[in-house]
């Protein structure tokens, strides 16, 4: 097997921005939950049978080669405690995978777009991980996917209750569509928890960029379907879609009045931000997240030239705290990780302009 | 529009609920939901969703017969994980694809809440739902011929019943 290259770096495909929408929705994320019909769910499982449902899907998985394309799997207790993090931090697993899951594995694929996590909540969750605002075209790859692993496999369902789940939450389509978006206008008029309250009516749910439980960072949310049962995929795909669809528009339209009314102000602090991640020696990860979200801001409003979008993303990454410690080597206290922060993104930053 | 329990601070969060028919609106500020333990989007008010779940399943219990009906609840378990109903309702997950059987009757009013629906709808998997897939092409024609007899074209409707024919045919031949 070829070399563990996907901690080494922080690109992936979701960070690419690109795709419809790249300047406010950052990247679409479709996951699907199956289960082994014969084995009971990881939660209840012995190692033993937690250590054959990971050699049945790794071989399914393998056997589904030629429609997959090329993947990876790696079980992931032979992965170093920083590595484990990097994958979470990166999306590419879940944290409840990376620590809490028994005899777990990631099948990968080299563009990083799909992965398979083995022994999760559930025995399968296929997630396939796009840039922009993708939903479709992710949930069309996720359904492939399913297809493939399902040839060698034999999934829980049920006629009535659909694809069974460890969780009653999951249960149906087992489909959690979601998509990352940035909204600085909506967080600096304050709208924002009208709107999150607003999405919260119609079977959608906001939560921060790593998931449930996690504190939106840098006017990052995600927002995903609530309900899995009693509605198709396409309904649900469709539901997210419309809303995302306004919220987008919600966010322009706060982002002009913004710059109509307060030009200057808004000018004054994208500005100043981008100053200080230029030049700035300790910065911790929170107030990097939000400089990162002000400059980002000046990159769609064209007040900051020749800065990608790709290198701000790829930044979110590289500055959370599992990263730092791979890209800098060795062990750091939380002083010496905010020095390490400060000075990759002076560097990112100065190079890009050269 | 100040919040209607400290009244004192802006309330930020305005939201209907709905428990058996019975509507109430709240306007609260975030604090005081918080302190409530109202769900807020974006944070996390330190319980799980599981809690939330085994919360829904306790009030199914509440509202059933008194007598000796939680005693029997307790002895209910999966036959093939052992699971029990009382841990189900505990940790609000199901042990194995089984439980979802030797539970069923008790999961409906759990699975409208969560989701308003009770039955699936969607996918069903090319090879294991094979006999599903047929069924749900079977009702679709079913409908259809009657929508066509209704429209007196009966043309149609001898050719849709024929392929409801062959289908079923396939079916008990499997």
């Amino acid at each position: 097997m070829s070399e563990f290259a996907f901690t080494e770096h922080a690109l992936s495909t979701w960070m690419r921005g690109e795709g419809q929408d790249s300047d406010i929705v950052i990247s679409s994320r479709v996951r699907i939950a199956r289960n082994l019909r014969s084995l009971p769910f990881p939660l209840v499982a012995s190692e033993e049978q937690a250590g054959q449902v990971r050699q049945l899907v790794v071989e399914a998985a393998e056997q589904a080669k030629d429609d997959l394309g090329p993947m990876q799997s790696v079980p992931l207790d032979e992965l170093s405690e920083i590595d484990r993090q990097v994958l979470v931090e990166k999306r590419l697993v879940s944290p409840m995978l990376a620590n809490e899951s028994q005899e777990a594995a990631v099948v990968l694929s080299e563009d990083e777009s799909l992965s398979i996590m083995v022994n999760e909540e559930d025995h399968i969750r296929i997630q396939c991980l796009y840039p922009g605002f993708q939903v479709r075209q992710a949930w069309e790859r996720a359904t492939e996917v399913d297809d493939s692993l399902e040839a060698y496999i034999d999934y829980a369902f049920d006629d009535r209750r659909g694809y069974l789940t460890s969780c009653p939450t999951n249960v149906g389509t087992g489909l959690r569509a979601s998509v990352m978006i940035h909204m600085p206008a909506l967080v600096m008029t304050h709208q924002i928890g009208r709107i999150l309250s607003a999405v919260s009516q119609v079977g959608l749910t906001v939560r921060g960029i790593y998931g449930e439980g996690s504190e939106a960072q840098g006017n990052l949310f995600q927002i995903s379907n609530q309900i899995t049962l009693g509605q198709n995929e396409q309904e649900i795909v469709d539901n997210l879609e419309g809303i995302v669809v306004q919220i987008i528009e919600y966010e322009r339209q706060a982002r002009n009045r913004l710059v109509g009314e307060s030009k200057i102000r808004l000018y004054d602090r994208v500005m100043r931000s981008y100053g200080i991640l230029t030049h700035a020696a300790i910065i911790d990860g929170k107030e990097a997240a939000q400089r990162l979200s002000d400059v980002r801001l000046g990159v769609d409003l064209g007040w900051i030239d020749g800065l990608p979008v790709t290198l701000l993303n790829e930044l979110t990454i590289l500055t959370q705290p599992h990263f730092l410690q791979k890209t800098f080597g060795a062990t750091m206290n939380t002083s010496e990780k905010d020095m390490y922060r400060a000075q990759l993104i002076r560097d990112k930053l100065v190079k890009s302009k050269e | 529009m100040l919040c209607q329990e400290c009244q004192q601070r802006p309330a930020t969060l305005h939201f209907t609920k709905i428990i058996n028919g019975e509507k109430n609106e709240f306007h609260i500020c975030e604090q005081c939901a918080r302190e409530k333990g109202e769900m807020i989007p974006g944070t996390s008010g330190g319980f799980s969703i599981h809690n939330l779940l085994s919360g829904f399943l306790d009030f199914d219990m509440a509202g059933k017969t008194h007598t000796g009906g939680a005693s029997q609840a307790q002895q209910l378990h999966c036959e093939k994980c052992g699971m029990t109903y009382a841990q189900f309702r505990k940790i609000g997950r199901f042990g194995c694809s089984s439980c979802y059987k030797y539970f069923d009757d008790k999961i409906d009013p759990l699975l409208k809440r969560v989701h308003g629906g009770t039955v699936h709808v969607g996918k069903v998997p090319k090879r294991g739902g094979a006999d599903l897939q047929v069924q749900r092409e079977i009702d679709a024609l079913k409908q259809e011929l009657q929508e066509r007899i209704e429209k007196q074209e009966f043309e149609t409707a001898a050719q849709l019943r024929d392929r409801i024919r062959d289908l079923e045919l396939q079916r008990s031949q499997r």
